[in-house]
């Protein structure tokens, strides 16, 4: 097996909702708790769970947006906590974000060739001759004619803000790419074009992808492994292919369920899960999904409210956390 | 594949075989047409040229007419406090008491004030001080409250607490009563109303900055330069700054004018330029018990104050109009 591009170690972070009138912490919101994933080079790791659950959190710890409570993101062998502030922004050149919303995640201000030359000339990628053609050729990497450079954002719909935006990624010349919900702002129509195009880019500048996004199917198009997250926790990790047909864990059976069949003749009943997703502030021991699991009454004996079940691989590859599947007592 | 799903009717092979079963147990609601990515290579609607920015605010603000009118009256106003004092025909400080409450003439276009002195050579003379004033005491709020500001919205935590805190006391005192304070502090002259006017208004553009900072920070093209690997530096000046300069030249064109008012103010209670030099509020304050004999006396210096302000205040909603690219007229 080759060596993981990038690995999260037993990740956490915690983030501070109240403290006593000493300072003491007494209230925690735990975004992302204990995690542990490999990210492989060439692969596109898809990275599902519903709002709240510290997708996005994980996201930007790999982009060196928050600094991990614990644990450590190891890049190409290297621990990123225990380098220079200067070796790590070097190594985080290699990882870059596309962000969620494109009317947010580009500067009004500027020009969509100066929001694209901008890292390159800061981080002095290219001779300064060579910038502007540089822009331009990312423009049409993208899709967009290199003409746009002299527009500003405002001037754009939201699929080709969402391409600038993966322009500007593009210019850092990046190892692995965090795309966070990247077309869950977007019309369903333009959500196949960017989805495709990011695809044709992996090929084409040899990228990693993680990708985040709330549900199975969009992921589905473009993963190669898919991650399933429930309130900071991964609960099943498999290839692609494999998760789709054999879903083990509770949550993700009922994630699948949700996913509109266009054919009716193959449509299966939906799984309804029944109550509010748990607050992820101080969340109480045992499962995490336990208050909304329905397989729990299957498993009987089981440590659901006491522990939570650790993620065992229970066929090559395929990882879940959950007691009903033997490895995990 | 389904028959009646609308959009099949675009729809392309499914990539890659392999995935076939499991496309079809769990078939997408939408098309993904491979390969179709348009690319408007020739497309006529957009400039091929580069614009410049400042040609195209330019543009902005000259179709916006009110602020044009403004703009032009501001800088005929700036000439006025340049070369106003030579251009008087007569000596706005020589008193004539037996002309004294002349109503407007053919010799004294805006007549004559109670010491009979001639009111256009006064208003005249009266703009320099004002607009100095003005253009002074703002930039002296501009600048520490830029600073304040900048350093409690980056800052956060206790700096942002100490700041801000010390702007709410100033904020708690009305601003010309502070300043009057200031000035009993400090002693008379138009120095010290500069000086006055400059420190009070510091929480106003302090607060201003700090919010628009707060705002801008959260948004992600700001954590998008961090991505990118941008100093902090360069993220201050070249993304969040230039997000908040149409707010500030906004505020600091308003400024102007309430500076102006708060010199006429401080100058109507006599506190401000000392007799006889020309001041438009002192001139106010001087001849207000002649408003009922001679009401000329507080007509045109009162006009001088009204036009100046709601000239900066025109501008000042022109250039926001002008400096935010979204809101621009085309």
């Amino acid at each position: 097996m080759t060596e993981p591009l990038i690995s999260l170690r037993n990740v956490s972070k915690h983030f501070t909702m109240d403290r006593d009138l000493l300072g003491r912490t007494t209230s925690v919101l735990k975004a992302v708790d204990d995690l542990s994933l490999d990210i492989y080079p060439g692969e596109t790791f898809g990275l599902v769970g519903e709002s709240g659950c510290g997708k996005t959190t994980v996201g930007k710890l790999l982009v060196d947006l928050y600094e991990p409570t614990a644990g450590e993101i190891v890049y190409n062998g290297v621990d990123l906590a225990k380098v220079s502030a200067k070796e790590r922004r070097r190594y985080c050149r290699d990882i870059q974000l596309i962000f969620q919303d494109p009317y947010a995640s580009l500067n009004p201000r500027m020009t969509v060739g100066d929001i694209i030359a901008e890292p390159i000339r800061v981080n002095r990628l290219q001779p300064v001759e060579k910038i502007d053609d540089r822009v331009g050729y990312l423009l049409n990497a993208v899709g967009l004619s290199a003409n746009y450079r002299n527009r500003f954002p405002h001037e754009f719909s939201g699929g080709q803000r969402q391409r600038v935006g993966i322009a500007r990624a593009l210019a850092m010349e990046p190892k692995l790419i965090v795309c966070d919900e990247p077309v869950s702002a977007l019309d369903v129509s333009i959500q196949a074009q960017v989805l495709n195009l990011l695809d044709d880019l992996s090929e084409e500048f040899g990228l990693t992808y993680l990708f985040i996004a709330h549900g199975l199917n969009v992921v589905k198009h473009i993963s190669d492994r898919v991650g399933v997250m429930y309130l900071g926790k991964l609960v099943e990790v498999a290839p692609k292919r494999e998760l789709y047909r054999n879903p083990l864990h509770p949550y993700t059976k009922a994630l699948l369920s949700a996913i509109p069949v266009t054919n009716p003749a193959l449509r299966t009943k939906r799984i309804l899960l029944e109550g509010d997703v748990t607050s992820p502030i101080d969340p109480k021991p045992g499962c995490r999904f336990a208050g909304r699991c329905y397989a729990k009454g299957e498993c009987v004996g089981c440590a659901c409210d006491d522990e939570m079940p650790p993620l065992v691989e229970v066929s090559p590859g395929h990882f879940v956390a959950c007691y009903l599947h033997p490895g995990a007592r | 594949m389904s028959e009646w799903n609308q959009s099949s009717v675009n729809e392309v092979p499914s990539r890659g075989s392999e995935s076939q079963k499991a496309d079809e147990t769990f078939a997408m609601g939408i098309a993904l047409p491979d390969g179709q990515i348009p690319v408007y290579d020739h497309d006529e609607t957009f400039h091929e040229k580069p614009e410049n920015q400042w040609l195209e605010m330019w543009r902005s603000l000259r179709a916006n007419r009110a602020a044009l009118v403004s703009l032009v009256f501001v800088l005929a106003l700036v000439v006025i406090a340049v070369i106003g004092p030579y251009i008087t025909p007569y000596n706005p400080i020589e008193t004539e008491m037996s002309n004294a409450l002349k109503p407007p003439s053919a010799e004294h276009w805006f007549g004559t004030d109670q010491l009979g002195m001639d009111i256009f050579s006064r208003v005249i003379a009266g703009t320099r001080v004002s607009l100095t004033v003005g253009l002074l005491a703002v930039s002296i709020a501009l600048t520490t409250g830029i600073v304040l500001g900048a350093i409690a919205g980056y800052a956060g935590g206790w700096v942002d607490t100490v700041i801000m805190r010390v702007m709410d006391m100033m904020l708690a005192i009305p601003s010309i009563l502070l300043a009057i304070t200031l000035m009993a502090a400090l002693g008379k002259g138009i120095d010290k109303a500069v000086i006055a006017i400059g420190l009070v208004s510091i929480p106003e553009y302090a607060r201003i900055v700090r919010g628009n900072i707060l705002s801008i920070k959260e948004n992600d093209y700001i954590a998008a330069a961090h991505v990118v690997g941008l100093s902090d530096a360069r993220i201050i000046f070249r993304h969040v700054l230039p997000n908040a300069l149409s707010v500030i030249i906004v505020r600091a064109t308003l400024g102007i004018s309430s500076a102006i008012l708060d010199t006429a103010a401080l100058g109507f209670l006599g506190l401000g330029v000392q007799p006889p030099q020309p001041e438009w509020g002192d001139m106010l304050g001087r001849a207000r018990g002649f408003i009922f004999q001679a009401p000329h006396t507080l007509l045109y210096p009162g006009m001088a104050i009204t036009a100046t302000v709601l000239a900066f205040n025109l501008l000042g909603d022109g250039l926001r109009d002008a400096l935010d690219p979204r809101a621009r007229i085309k």
